[in-house]
């Protein structure tokens, strides 16, 4: 083995949220109402496109939360030297943690550049001094933008512009010829593979130009990030892609494990008060209203400073930064979810005290049955609805949120790349001079794409679930 | 109805008790006045005595609920922790920042230009969000369904930007772009802050209005499918009866709910604006006290905050009457 796999909290949970997910969709589609409901939103073209979309930003999110780190290279002598067993017993590995991500995109993550430059540049975009001495010995500065490092390394020297635009249209016509046939194939591929054309193509004409769309994207990112830096630099020179697609694991996680938190608490509280209303109804009503009564931002404030001291007074507890930000990330998602349970928790309250005076439930009370398998059996699987459609509601509200956190400083541990702390290291950025405008409308239009195709998701989703839902959109 | 007020606030008391209790429990016991003031000072080698002598003079040397020491039983009770930090608070003595400030005057001195921003947004934002909603249903509702539509997706493209993203782009293109506007400050006097207060009103009002256009629309929608629009417009009433006395005064209600209960947080202000405008205000006030882990400010902001938010509800259930007649208080 050539790596060690470093299992990080969050990324145990990421695995458990997947397990959890498929078996929820096992169970529903074992269930007749909500298959029906499942098919109908695979008949959504917008639901469609947009699932298509958060499949790629998970599967992006999903290869960042496969950790590891890698081997060191032993010496080269060693190699030629007799294999003791000692010798291979003792490995070493890097003090780095790499997700899968991080190992596809080394070059982006190691080739930093001295500080700010623009997408698809080939020079720096600040000035710099350069000593220049001419035959009779007159040293002189020159003020020029020097060429960067690792961007446009295969230009000659002297390059003319026209040069550099071949350069571009080139590498863009290579990536819409690789996109094109990549696009054939899937196409022809799903054409060939569903016989009966109930899931994908009902909805063809759409997805089909929406995975073109895709497909091109993702081929001219590849493409030009072989040579150029896609989205620039920051001001440190890092590469904005590189941040960008790292940023995408932190919003998914605030977005899902934040939900994952808050079901046990809003499910059990919001159905035992709805189903034995009286004291226990007060009781649980009373909490609610503390909790909401408190500002949010307010209270999410005081238990992350909270939580910031703990962890500074207990450092020994971890061994890496790494370790560290993603353990503020994990009781973010965590405070995040015990602030938020209460909206849900209402809902659930609500239409139990509806479902629970029907009369199935009273032919059920009348036969004897537990109050634990009627709420089980009777009022659960009714109530599924309500929590799909609120989860996938809140998922962009949630995203949204870790901007607003981060830039008021109770979000991520500051050494987290995510869209807060990217917009906040930023803001300040389109006052200078030439402006830099690049790792700003990187962060937040890729934040612009997840979110709105979670909107448009959810859109779907509860027009697929809510038996009330007739009016368009 | 006076009867139903006092009744009202008499209800709100075990509440502010619950706030209290819980931030007490979290700003005291899950987090000792120790670490407070090891935070406070500094670097993590400070030494006892200065964590004493920090205490003293903060008012945190004293028993958390009980104090032994003292003689008397009403001594042994007020002489804690808890009756002056969070007792004291019910009177209205939001005591000392940590840095030793007067919270109570600060949040005086505050509360007016949080409100020269606050309550213009709100009042616009509602404005516009009920017009063009109105519009939309209109649309839905004579026949235009593309130009819903649109308004639809438009609707959902603005709830899906990020709200710093119009502060910050807000910014770049009326102040330093344009040069309308200067980017942030507050001055003195009601002409001369129009200025500075435009921006971060024009910018409120856009990014609230997309999720709440959405909202009302679908409250429209849900009263004019209704059978007294139907009767209203079979006897011939004209559009601007149906739409302003009929749909909008039946739509007020849920719309009530939402809107009037964040009237008195209001004072609270906007802690995004009033950090990104350098506008003096409450939540600049907050968003200071949280950089600077300033806990006794954090403390009261809570407190404060949630006294304003039960004021809310019970305006809303007071507002209910007003609009809806079938409503009666008892």
């Amino acid at each position: 083995m050539n790596f060690l796999p470093v299992v990080l909290w969050t990324d145990i949970l990421v695995y458990l949220l997947i397990i959890l997910s498929s078996v929820l969709l096992i169970v529903m589609l074992k269930n007749p109402l909500q298959k029906n409901a499942l098919l109908q939103l695979s008949q959504s073209k917008s639901g469609m496109i947009s699932v298509l979309i958060l499949m790629i930003f998970v599967i992006i999110g999903f290869a960042d939360s496969l950790h590891f780190r890698l081997a060191l290279n032993n010496n080269n002598n060693n190699q030629h030297q007799q294999h003791n067993s000692e010798n291979i017993a003792k490995k070493y590995y890097s003090v780095e943690v790499l997700s899968l991500l991080d190992y596809a995109l080394l070059p982006l993550k190691e080739n930093t550049e001295k500080t700010y430059s623009a997408p698809l540049a080939t020079n720096l975009s600040a000035l710099e001094a350069q000593e220049i001495t001419d035959e009779n010995g007159n040293i002189k500065v020159n003020r020029i933008y020097p060429r960067l490092q690792f961007a446009g390394q295969h230009l000659s020297e002297n390059f003319t512009q026209q040069q550099y635009y071949d350069d571009i249209k080139n590498i863009a016509s290579k990536s819409f010829l690789y996109s094109c046939i990549c696009w054939l194939i899937f196409v022809a591929l799903i054409k060939f593979s569903t016989r009966n054309t109930t899931f994908f193509l009902n909805s063809k004409h759409s997805l089909v130009i929406a995975l073109f769309i895709i497909l091109n994207v993702i081929f001219l990112c590849v493409n030009f990030a072989e040579h150029y830096h896609v989205f620039g630099t920051d001001k440190i020179g890092q590469d904005v892609l590189y941040q960008v697609l790292k940023s995408i694991r932190v919003a998914l996680i605030i977005g899902l494990l934040t939900t994952l938190a808050l079901l046990p608490l809003s499910i059990t509280l919001g159905v035992v008060a709805g189903y034995f209303k009286g004291w226990i109804d007060d009781v649980i009503q009373y909490i609610y209203t503390v909790i909401n009564s408190i500002p949010s931002v307010l209270l999410i404030a005081a238990a992350v400073l909270l939580m910031q001291v703990f962890i500074d007074t207990h450092s020994q507890y971890f061994n890496t930064a790494l370790e560290r930000a993603d353990l503020r990330l994990l009781a973010l998602c965590i405070i995040l979810g015990m602030t938020s349970w209460t909206g849900l928790c209402r809902l659930l309250r609500a239409e139990t005290l509806k479902i629970r005076e029907l009369e199935y439930i009273q032919a059920a009370k009348a036969f004897g049955v537990s109050s634990f398998t009627i709420i089980r059996k009777h009022i659960l699987p009714n109530l599924t609805h309500i929590i799909i459609i609120q989860l996938v509601m809140d998922f962009s509200v949630l995203v949204l949120a870790e901007a607003v956190l981060s830039y008021v400083g109770i979000g991520v541990d500051p050494t987290m790349i995510s869209f807060g702390t990217m917009i906040n290291n930023a803001r300040l950025e389109l006052s200078r001079e030439p402006i830099v405008w690049w790792s700003l409308v990187a962060a937040f239009s890729v934040m612009l794409i997840l979110v709105l195709s979670a909107n448009i998701f959810a859109d779907a989703v509860r027009k697929a679930f809510d038996p009330k839902e007739k009016i368009n959109i | 109805m006076l009867q139903y007020i006092f009744r009202r606030i008499f209800y709100a008391i075990p509440i502010l008790i619950g706030v209290n209790i819980l931030t007490f429990a979290l700003f005291f016991i899950v987090n000792t006045p120790d670490n407070m003031a090891r935070m406070q000072l500094g670097d993590k080698h400070v030494t006892k005595e200065a964590i004493e002598q920090w205490k003293i003079n903060h008012g945190y040397n004293k028993a958390l609920f009980f104090n032994e020491k003292e003689n008397n039983i009403s001594g042994k009770i007020t002489n804690t922790i808890f009756f002056d930090k969070s007792i004291k608070m019910f009177v209205g003595d939001l005591g000392f920042s940590d840095d030793g400030r007067n919270i109570q005057r600060e949040i005086q001195q505050r509360m007016l230009p949080s409100l020269t921003i606050a309550l213009p947004t709100f009042i616009l934002g509602i404005l516009a969000a009920v017009s063009t909603a109105l519009i939309l249903s209109f649309f839905y509702k004579n026949g235009f369904y593309k130009l819903d539509f649109f308004g639809v997706i438009i609707c959902i493209l603005m709830m899906s930007i990020s709200g710093l993203f119009y502060i910050i782009g807000g910014q770049f293109l009326f102040a330093i772009m344009l040069k309308l506007v200067p980017i942030s400050g507050f001055g003195d006097g009601f002409f001369d802050n129009i200025r500075f207060v435009i921006l971060p009103v024009l910018i409120g009002v856009i990014a609230g209005l997309g999720g709440s256009v959405r909202w009302y629309r679908a409250l429209f929608l849900e009263e004019i499918n209704k059978d007294y629009v139907k009767t209203a417009i079979a006897k011939g009433l004209n559009q601007k009866t149906i739409y302003f006395k009929h749909i909008l005064q039946n739509a007020l209600i849920p719309i009530l709910t939402g809107v009037v209960v964040v009237i008195p947080s209001l004072f609270m202000g906007s802690l995004l604006m009033e950090s990104f405008f350098g506008i003096p205000g409450l939540g600049s006030f907050t968003i200071e006290a949280i950089q600077s882990q300033d806990f006794s400010i954090v403390r009261a902001m809570v407190f404060v905050g949630s006294v304003l938010y039960i004021i809310g509800l019970i305006l809303t259930d007071i507002s209910y009457t007003l609009v809806d007649p079938r409503i009666k208080l008892n």
